[in-house]
């Protein structure tokens, strides 16, 4: 079949030192990978062009890239699910969110750095055991998607929130810190979880699911920031705006079978934060000014006490 | 075509514009609102009460469908959020019956059990694939040429794509292209429309979520829009409420419409812009209103 890759380049030595798109058209097999197309083009084409791979199998995350607008693996990713009848114009750029070394090669400098910020080492505490620290199945179960993780950077390239704040820790190295907050030979539970809840940890993502989207391996990383926050407040630590706001939430739906927005940025911030509940004056006074301040009287819903007992018997 | 009617908390807290606009909306298409089944529905636990207990959650959402099916009408959303979080908790107990046993044993004491076979839809979906297109494209009155909407849909509309039937219904990825479209504007593309607003991170780093609402409405006026257009009204809220802002954040005034769906759909429905009460929204909708020579 013919194609059409439009391949964003970038070579640090040319003078003009801004990125541009090259196209390449040329007939490959039906079953041809993304990756095959590049190494066609790499041997065949134009030997300048610079990308990672290595197993071609999905197992070492060497080839990450954005394929049509979405981080993915080219060795996993065959061209004919991203052509049609229409269009045979595949776009392949370099991952996002990370400094760009060359054409579709990212420096993944600060993505290791947020990783070894995370201690991903086991620390077990005591005298080490005569044979191997010892763990259940079903506990080394629940670790094994996110054991799974090939570090391919794919998650911390679509990152929505990393799009925008780069002190963010980003999703493979907050799933990192989950594989070993819930390995049960771990003893640093506590200094983990503490780190966990400090600016640019977990209370910082936004529940987008990029990260879930476009993981090659299922890790499911914003799931696990969800279970790392859950354990952080089940730790008692429940001093931040995020877990403040997830317990209003919880609260609200239990009391009145609904949202009340007129006292969930106050209950959010907290009732004595005068300096916070100032800043949400302004936005405050102009939804009000519009007619849509939320009311102060918030009513419980009909057959709301049925609600309420659901939360009792399945909390239970 | 009748629905039991699902409004979420948005539309009846701080965005009652949406829920105005959307029985002004859905008289003209044909759709019946069944409210009254539903008002003892729950909020759908937004994502956040997940965190805590998905089984709750999961249980609160089956009370739901269980009152959808009692009215015996398919049910409706007019939220991304609402939807998105419907569709993964029905895709949990469709998938294990165990499961849905064990949830429906705590909803006996009302009298209530779910089947597992219901599928929440949102109205953007609805119009898709109840009403038809067609059926849209014959009831526009006042098509709106010259306008360029950007699509923004709503994390939970999008993804994860697995719990929301992509691949039996293709169409989903484009609907809100394939509507903007069929009211006679033209769609403005821009990076950001799949993308999160930032709404859920306001109250926990409103700093990113500003950035967020700035990125978005930014770009989607560079690329040459006139207004934007959400299914969303989380989303709605953080993009209008907080573009003033995200243009303190931008250096530069960004006013960028954002109209919930219903009302791109009631202006093109020929109705008049103050019962969709565009009035409401915190950045003025008067310069789309006036392009398409509408008194404001």
């Amino acid at each position: 079949m013919e194609i059409e890759l439009k391949v964003k380049r970038f070579d640090p030595e040319d003078a003009k030192n801004t990125p541009y798109f090259k196209d390449y058209k040329f007939d490959i097999e039906e079953s041809a990978t993304v990756l095959d197309s590049l190494i066609k083009i790499r041997e065949e084409i134009d030997g300048t062009l610079t990308f990672r791979c290595s197993c071609r199998s999905a197992i070492c995350g060497s080839c990450a890239m954005v394929i049509n607008g979405q981080a993915g693996l080219a060795c996993n990713t065959k061209l004919l699910d991203l052509t049609s009848k229409s269009s045979n114009e595949v776009l392949i750029e370099p991952l996002n969110n990370l400094p760009i070394i060359k054409d579709l090669v990212a420096d993944f400098k600060p993505f290791w750095n947020k990783i070894d910020a995370t201690n991903p080492w086991l620390q077990p505490n005591g005298t080490p055991p005569k044979q191997e620290y010892m763990a259940s199945n079903e506990a080394m179960l629940n670790l094994a998607n996110v054991m799974a993780c090939i570090m391919c950077g794919a998650c911390v390239s679509d990152c929505t929130v990393l799009n925008v704040d780069s002190n963010f820790l980003g999703p493979a190295a907050l799933a990192k810190s989950y594989r070993f907050i819930a390995d049960p030979r771990d003893d640093a539970d506590k200094s983990r979880l503490s780190e966990m809840n400090e600016s640019g940890g977990v209370w910082d993502c936004t529940r987008c699911m990029q990260c879930v989207e476009v993981c090659p391996k299922g890790v499911d990383p914003m799931g696990k920031i969800m279970e790392t926050r859950e354990k952080i407040m089940e730790a008692g630590m429940r001093n931040t705006f995020g877990a403040k706001h997830a317990t209003a939430v919880s609260n609200h739906i239990e009391h009145s079978g609904r949202i009340d927005e007129f006292r969930l940025p106050l209950q959010s911030k907290g009732i004595f934060n005068f300096k916070e509940i100032i800043k949400l004056m302004l936005p405050g006074l102009r939804f009000a000014l519009k007619k849509r301040a939320p009311s102060p009287f918030h009513f419980k819903n009909p057959n709301q006490t049925f609600v309420k007992k659901l939360f009792k018997k399945v909390e239970k | 075509m009748e629905y039991a009617f699902f409004p979420g908390c948005v539309s009846r807290g701080a965005c009652p514009e949406l829920f105005v606009s959307t029985i002004e909306v859905c008289s003209i298409l044909g759709i019946e609102l069944d409210y009254e089944s539903m008002k003892g529905a729950s909020c759908t636990g937004s994502g956040i009460l997940q965190e805590k207990n998905q089984k709750l959650g999961d249980t609160l959402n089956a009370r739901t469908f269980a009152l959808a099916e009692k009215s015996g009408n398919p049910l409706l959303t007019i939220c991304s959020t609402c939807q998105g979080v419907m569709s993964q908790a029905n895709k949990r107990m469709s998938e294990n019956p165990e499961y849905l046993k064990e949830i429906n044993k705590s909803l006996a004491e009302e009298g209530l059990e779910y089947s597992g076979n219901l599928e929440p839809k949102h109205l953007l979906w609805a119009i898709l694939e109840d009403i038809g297109v067609d059926k849209l494209k014959l009831l526009v009155k006042h098509p709106l040429q010259g306008l360029k909407f950007a699509p923004f849909y709503g994390c939970y509309l999008v993804r994860p794509s697995t719990a929301l039937d992509f691949t039996g219904h293709p169409e989903r990825e484009t609907a809100l292209e394939t509507v903007i479209e069929a009211v006679g504007a033209e769609v403005t593309d821009f990076s950001g429309k799949n993308l999160c607003c930032g709404f859920p991170i306001l109250m926990i780093n409103e700093t990113n979520s500003v950035n967020m609402v700035a990125r978005h409405t930014d770009e989607a006026k560079n690329n040459g829009a006139d207004a934007m257009v959400t299914p969303c009204p989380l989303c709605h809220l953080n993009l209008d409420g907080y573009q003033p802002q995200a243009s303190k954040a931008a250096g530069h005034t960004i006013g960028l419409p954002i109209l919930h769906l219903p009302q791109m759909l009631g202006l093109a429905l020929g109705i008049d812009p103050k019962a969709l009460k565009l009035n409401r929204h915190i950045i003025s909708s008067e310069k789309i209103l006036s392009l398409l020579f509408v008194k404001p």
